[in-house]
């Protein structure tokens, strides 16, 4: 759950990196040795998303308070 | 007539007396009445309160409404208005007047609901709530979804199944509520200052599935309208179908349809998402190489640039200035030394001309004595030997007088 939460975001960060990396790319003013440096952070992006992308198991869960007004998050039963 | 007073003395009530026991007697059996009837002579004291008359075809009884309560009302009541009150009676004793203390009021029937929507959307959007400038944009790809929807029923289960085909990463984070009848809108409006409060959820989905007016009149009131307008979170409106649209839906950063569209709209298709993945690659790479065909054209360039080529261009320059330099310098030595040959000869030529011996060529002599050159006639006495120069020879001789 903490890997999950460290993790927040990070498909939309990925993909806005990406979108830089392409920038710089396009615009060709990085020096060559650094534009091969951003090319292979951009392809192990790219993977880490794809990876993403196959998760199969939705995840839900519901969100309660206690009696002190704590929040709880307790999974949702299936159906 | 006169009643014999002695036998009913003690049963003798002051007005007083009888009226306390009347609003007893009345307060206690009406403590909560629920009053079906029609609006009429409506007039709102300077005070606030809301003083008005319901009936019926064949009875009316004042009403009153407090102005802490008043305020609160989502539509304004007016004369011929058919409505729910709920309230109590109470009795007014220094008029001996009863009344019903009204604490909520509410339209009766769809003309009133509509009317009641179109008041507080009026009112609403005066106060800048649906302006567009105040609305926040969707994350393109949320982590996690929070909804606002009931637990049970086919919404959830409809959205879940958007979400698992379309892109299960995701995490939904759900807050039950109660979506009708009373204490929804209460609950509604908790639930997203509490998502609020909790944090974690990029986008905050609000709905509920189709329904009447009045099923859906959640979603029409101030306080679900006001929190909506409150969340830093976006949030998606999806409440009952495409047709109906809600107070919800005008204030939302977006208005889905139905709550399945408010699914499709906050993910994208991950198909999609790979297709876009796959087209940054190849725009990376397309880059990359192109990067790395402009450096080799731009190498090439350099090397056969004039720029590059400069310093052995020089040289050549250089060279050939001085071949150049050394055949200009050849070329006025000789015409320098032919002048001075010329000069040369002109000055032997006239050296030779005053030589002695030519001269004596012209027929002129030299006479000499013991080889001095004599130059006067005084200088010779009879007798005197000499020699007279020719050109060609010499012949001695002797002066004679």
């Amino acid at each position: 759950m903490t890997s999950r939460k460290a993790s927040k975001h990070s498909f939309e960060n990925s993909l806005k990196r990406l979108e830089e990396i392409v920038e710089a790319l396009e615009h060709g003013d990085v020096p060559l040795d650094e534009a091969v440096t951003l090319y292979e952070e951009g392809i192990r992006l790219s993977k880490e998303c794809a990876e993403k992308l196959k998760a199969t198991e939705l995840r839900i869960r519901k969100l309660t308070k206690d009696i002190n007004g704590q929040f709880e998050l307790t999974e949702l039963d299936e159906e | 007539m006169l009643f014999p007073v002695s036998e009913t003395e003690k049963n003798v009530l002051t007005v007083s007396e009888l009226t306390r026991r009347i609003k007893q007697s009345l307060e206690q059996a009406y403590p909560r009445v629920y009053l079906q009837g029609e609006i009429s002579n409506v007039r709102q004291h300077t005070s606030g309160h809301l003083y008005f008359t319901l009936k019926d075809e064949g009875a009316q009884i004042s009403a009153v409404l407090w102005r802490s309560r008043a305020v609160l009302l989502v539509f304004q009541p007016q004369d011929g208005m058919k409505v729910i009150a709920r309230g109590s009676i109470t009795v007014y004793p220094p008029r001996g007047h009863y009344q019903i203390d009204v604490d909520q009021l509410q339209p009766l029937g769809i003309g009133e609901l509509q009317l009641a929507f179109e008041r507080l959307k009026q009112k609403l959007a005066a106060e800048g709530l649906f302006d567009e400038a105040h609305k926040k944009p969707l994350p393109e790809y949320p982590d996690r979804i929070g909804i606002i929807t009931s637990e049970t029923g086919a919404v959830l289960q409809d959205m879940r199944s958007v979400f698992a085909r379309r892109f299960p990463a995701v995490e939904i984070v759900l807050r039950p509520v109660r979506v009708q009848g009373v204490g929804a809108a209460d609950d509604i409006a908790e639930a997203i200052e509490d998502m609020n409060r909790y944090g974690e959820v990029d986008v905050l989905i609000i709905g509920r599935g189709g329904g009447s007016l009045e099923d859906l009149w959640a979603f029409n009131e101030e306080k679900v309208a006001r929190a909506i307008y409150a969340s830093r979170i976006p949030t998606v409106s999806a409440v009952g179908h495409e047709i109906d649209f809600s107070i919800a839906d005008f204030v939302a950063d977006l208005r889905a349809p139905t709550p399945s569209a408010a699914a499709e709209l906050v993910v994208r298709d991950r198909a999609e998402i790979l297709d876009v993945l796959r087209n940054i690659c190849y725009t990376m790479r397309a880059h990359l190489e192109d990067r790395v065909q402009k450096g080799r054209e731009m190498i090439q360039t350099i090397l056969s640039s004039y720029s590059f080529n400069r310093p052995l261009d020089m040289v050549r320059q250089y060279g050939q200035r001085v071949d150049d330099l050394d055949r200009t310098l050849g070329t006025s030595f000789s015409h320098r030394l032919r002048l001075e040959r010329q000069r040369h000869q002109a000055v032997r030529d006239r050296l030779e001309a005053l030589h002695p011996t030519n001269v004596l060529k012209r027929g002129y002599s030299m006479v000499r004595k013991e080889g001095k050159i004599i130059s006067s006639a005084q200088k010779l006495q009879e007798g005197d030997r000499a020699t007279i120069q020719f050109h060609d020879g010499n012949v001695p001789t002797t002066v004679q007088k």
